[in-house]
């Protein structure tokens, strides 16, 4: 008998199976994902997910017997019944139902079945496609994160960072230097030692004893010796991180009721828990505004209520206040997001509009504006119906793939898809900086 | 069997002691039992690891499949839901014999799976005909290191989309890829595997890629009748896979590969199918004896006897079927009695036993009369021959049919005189894997059309098959095939009259 300790061996074998499995159910999963971002609320987001995926899409179906007309039942544990009695169809058809399907090992029934996603992998699945646009400019003021290069050979190190090719040319040149005997000058010597001792000529002893010279000096003089080995030597270096800053700015005038507030809350909330995913080194400035403009931490900024008229260019005043005290544009990748009912004080329209062109979008890298309503007209198209006062001064600013994009949302189910859309990779055309 | 000193106290384990177990145990299995075994190799293993070698049925090595994925997120739901123990084994058909055990049980349960499984099972393996039959515990574990070699290989020459969709469809189709009755060649796992490789090499070696070029002459229709061009192909054949392996136009020869791969995979779990309840039985018969006797020579104490018997009966309890956790006859409980009921005849027949046993009543010696049954019988024939009177009274067996078109259940049989050969016929059927698997066979090939392939399912008592699966099933049989399949249900006794049919067109491309 043999036992073999296999605990060390790595668990896990199934793992790419797993994946495999992932893979394969990747759009049902996906839609669970979204249904769950839907029903649940933000905190609980951050936690892995139960998942429940219809068996339906990683069926394996087998040939079996579907029910015959004729079923025969072998029961243990008869209490009552005698031959010939007859037992009463349970209720709801199919007689005897729990025990046919208990025999025939449950097969092709499968439900629905839950099962657990890491963190990971639910994060990956709901952020799947998704990045900041343009992040361009690093600072390398700020530096935590090393990175491992090439540094040249050391005479120390592990066997696995041996430089073969390198090593090999030490030892060339030390046994050039050193004079070791090359294999053919001995083997020349020994046949003409031997052709010699043939003839028996005079010089067999000179060249016996100048053989014995040169077999002493190879042995001395080692094929590879220690001080040959070089190792391939790396170095660890500081490697720069991007960095950014989002500013989330938002309206909590009194004409902002509580579902606008929940959805403007919960496009925020994603933005965060996808900020802080894809990017390591990322600040958050949060903005509130009624008619005038502060900026708060995040607890007032999520929970707070206050009322009051509506400015908006008062928020776009205190970001550019923050900016300039705090986040350089030369250092920083400045991204914003606003949310609004669009309500806002009429003169003030041509104000914020002129704010935005010429003061903000040349510090941004991009600027997304979320319109939150309570319904709109026509839900399938948002886009028309009654205009905002805001939407209108807004919409110039708009063009296709530039860094400010609108889009206008009324329903919780809406959210991610807006979401999806305003921060969805770019195809090529801008440059992306390192994600840290 | 003198006593001697403790084996263990408490639950804690090491290495010594499952060497001291194992030293105790099997003089009991060898000498007492008279098991005859493959050499043993005890692993110990983690939950992970378990949970990984419940997924790939079992074995060590497996190719990769999403499927394995799938059950592996199931099981793993299950257990950290805490609804279900791991088993506590896991054992292997292999020579040596593997048996699983887990770090985290106590000496107790070491103790009683090195009984179960590294004794009972591995007896059972070597020694029962169908394993004989259909197995080769030599090789098995280089098989699987091969198939495991060659799918992935095949997936990195044809991409893994191309050899996932081949391995669902021939998963698919795995129930209809055993043999059921012997070859006239039997199985050497290793040869197999020389011969692939032999064949890719030759193939290889002799390519020339000048022969694809030159223009074919066409297929000399054989003019031979149909009944010839039947034969030739080897028609009918209930070996689905095995048949499309040899004949299907358009598989190249790698999928063909893969197709032998999990046909011979299929045939060697095959056994284990049809002998569930006797290797559960044998199994849990000699855990049962070698643990009893362990304590009667006092190298266990009474309190790891105790924590034994717990797990013994709750691995043998028989729900009865009014109980809300009644979900069939299991198993280890059916074969566990069985034995035991064996046994007792042989020891202390009644009267009634010497009338149904005549060759087994009184004999004296129950350990050859089981290892004798052990050897020979699979389920369904073991139960048709063993099942006893006094074992159906027992249990409290009664047979109930279910007509679909009356509005009541009728009680056939119950355990009586008049009923006990009805019921173990009936209880002997229920295990006849073969005859309770749909009936199908390839029948026809229209060679000289559209190559359409035709297939007969049997159809008894009014059993169809389930019609969605099917059309799944058979979706993947013509991705396999290449052209126009059929599957007609028939029923046989009215001359092959057809009841239902199933088409799936090839797809035109």
């Amino acid at each position: 008998m043999r036992i073999v300790d296999r605990r060390l061996n790595p668990s896990g074998k199934n793992f790419e199976n797993r994946q495999r499995f992932l893979r394969r159910v990747k759009r049902m999963v996906e839609r669970a994902v979204r249904d769950a971002s839907r029903e649940r609320s933000i905190e609980e987001l951050e936690n892995p997910g139960e998942i429940s995926i219809p068996a339906d899409g990683v069926r394996q179906p087998i040939l079996h017997h579907g029910p015959g007309s004729r079923r025969d039942l072998i029961l243990p544990g008869n209490r009552e019944y005698v031959e010939g009695d007859r037992i009463a169809r349970p209720p709801g058809g199919e007689g005897g139902d729990g025990a046919a399907s208990g025999a025939g090992g449950g097969k092709g029934q499968q439900d629905a079945f839950r099962f657990m996603l890491t963190r990971e992998e639910f994060l990956d699945i709901f952020l799947d496609d998704l990045e900041l646009p343009d992040l361009a400019k690093r600072r390398i003021a700020l530096v935590d994160k090393e990175g491992l290069r090439r540094a040249g050979y050391a005479t120390t190190g592990t066997p696995n960072n041996l430089a073969l090719n390198r090593t090999m040319r030490m030892s060339l040149s030390r046994r050039i230097a050193l004079g070791r005997p090359k294999a053919e000058t001995i083997a020349r010597l020994e046949s003409e030692l031997a052709e010699a001792a043939a003839e028996e000529s005079a010089s067999v002893e000179s060249l016996q004893s100048k053989l014995d010279a040169l077999r002493r000096r190879r042995s001395r003089v080692a094929y590879l010796d220690p001080v040959d080995l070089r190792y391939r030597r790396f170095e660890r270096f500081p490697k720069p991180v991007a960095q950014a800053v989002m500013f989330c700015l938002m309206d909590v005038s009194g004409s902002m009721t509580e579902h606008t507030k929940d959805i403007a809350k919960r496009f925020f909330m994603l933005l965060h828990i996808f900020l802080m995913r894809r990017y390591k080194r990322i600040e958050v400035v949060f903005i509130r505004h009624t008619d005038e403009a502060a900026e708060v931490d995040e607890e007032t900024f999520f929970r707070s209520v206050e009322t009051g008229g509506t400015m908006v260019s008062s928020a776009l005043e205190e970001m550019l206040r923050v900016v300039k005290d705090r986040y350089d544009p030369a250092d920083w990748n400045i991204y914003a997001a606003q949310a609004s009912d669009g309500d806002n004080l009429l003169g003030d329209n041509d104000l914020t509009r002129e704010l935005l062109q010429s003061a903000i979008l040349p510090l941004c890298q991009y600027f997304a504006y979320i319109e939150v309503r309570e319904s709109f007209l026509d839900e399938a198209n948002p886009f028309e119906g009654g205009q905002s006062s805001l939407w209108t001064a807004y919409a110039p600013l708009q063009k296709e793939g530039g860094k400010f994009q609108m889009r206008r949302v009324s329903r919780r189910e809406r959210i991610y898809p807006v979401f999806r859309e305003l921060f969805h990779r770019r195809e090529a055309g801008a440059a992306h900086g390192d994600q840290a | 069997m003198t006593a001697g000193p403790l084996l263990f106290q408490g639950k804690d384990w090491n290495f010594e002691t499952l060497q001291r177990i194992y030293d105790a145990i099997e003089p009991i299995a060898e000498k007492e039992l008279g098991l005859d075994v493959f050499p043993n190799q005890i692993e110990v293993i983690t939950v992970e690891q378990m949970l990984d070698a419940y997924a790939s049925t079992g074995m060590p090595i497996f190719y990769k499949h999403w499927s394995f994925g799938k059950r592996f997120v199931q099981h793993q739901t299950i257990y950290h839901k805490g609804l279900q123990d791991l088993a506590y084994e896991i054992v292997i058909n292999s020579n040596p014999c593997i048996s699983y055990i887990m770090e985290g049980s106590s000496a107790t349960m070491q103790a009683l799976v090195m009984a179960h499984a590294a004794f009972g099972h591995n007896h059972f393996f070597k020694n029962n005909y169908q394993f004989q039959q259909w197995t080769a515990p030599e090789s098995i574990l280089d098989y699987l290191a091969f198939a495991r070699n060659y799918i992935s290989t095949c997936e990195e020459r044809y991409g893994h989309a191309e050899v996932e969709r081949l391995l669902d469809a021939a998963h698919a189709l795995m129930a209809q890829g055993v043999d059921r009755s012997p070859h006239k060649r039997p199985l050497d796992l290793q040869q197999e595997e020389k011969r692939e490789r032999d064949r890719m090499q030759e193939r290889e070696r002799v390519y020339n890629d000048l022969w694809r070029t030159v223009p074919g002459r066409a297929q000399p229709l054989a003019k031979a009748g149909k009944d010839r061009q039947r034969a030739m192909l080897g028609l009918p054949q209930e070996n689905i896979l095995y048949f499309l392996e040899k004949a299907a136009p358009r598989l190249k020869p790698w999928q063909r590969e893969v197709l032998r791969i999990v046909r011979l995979i299929a045939q060697y779990f095959y056994p284990q199918q049809l002998t569930k309840v006797m290797n559960e039985g044998c199994a849990t018969y000699c855990h049962y004896r070698i643990m009893t006797r362990l304590h009667e020579t006092g190298r266990i104490t009474d309190g790891s006897f105790l924590e034994f018997l717990h797990s013994h009966t709750g691995v043998i309890r028989q729900p009865m079927y009014y109980e809300p956790s009644y979900g069939g006859v299991n198993p280890y409980a059916l074969g566990f009695d069985m034995m035991q009921d064996i046994a007792r005849i042989v020891r202390d027949p009644t009267p009634e036993d010497k009338v149904w046993f005549p060759d087994l009543a009184g004999t004296g010696d129950e350990m050859a009369a089981l290892r004798d049954v052990w050897a020979n019988y699979r389920d369904d024939s073991f139960i048709a021959q063993f099942l006893s009177p006094t074992l159906m009274r027992k249990w409290r067996l009664f047979h109930v049919v279910d007509q679909k078109d009356l509005p009541y259940l009728e009680v056939a049989a119950i355990h009586n005189e008049r009923g006990y050969r009805e019921l173990r016929r009936r209880l002997a059927a229920e295990y006849d894997a073969p005859a309770q698997s749909p009936h199908i066979e390839v029948v026809d090939v229209d060679l000289a059309g559209s190559r359409k392939l035709v297939l007969h399912h049997q159809v008894v008592e009014g059993r169809f098959l389930e019609a969605e699966e099917a059309a799944l099933v058979m979706k993947h049989l013509q991705s396999l095939w290449g052209y126009d399949v059929l599957l007609q249900e028939v029923d046989s006794r009215k001359g092959d009259n057809i009841l239902k049919e199933h088409f799936v067109a090839a797809e035109t491309s």
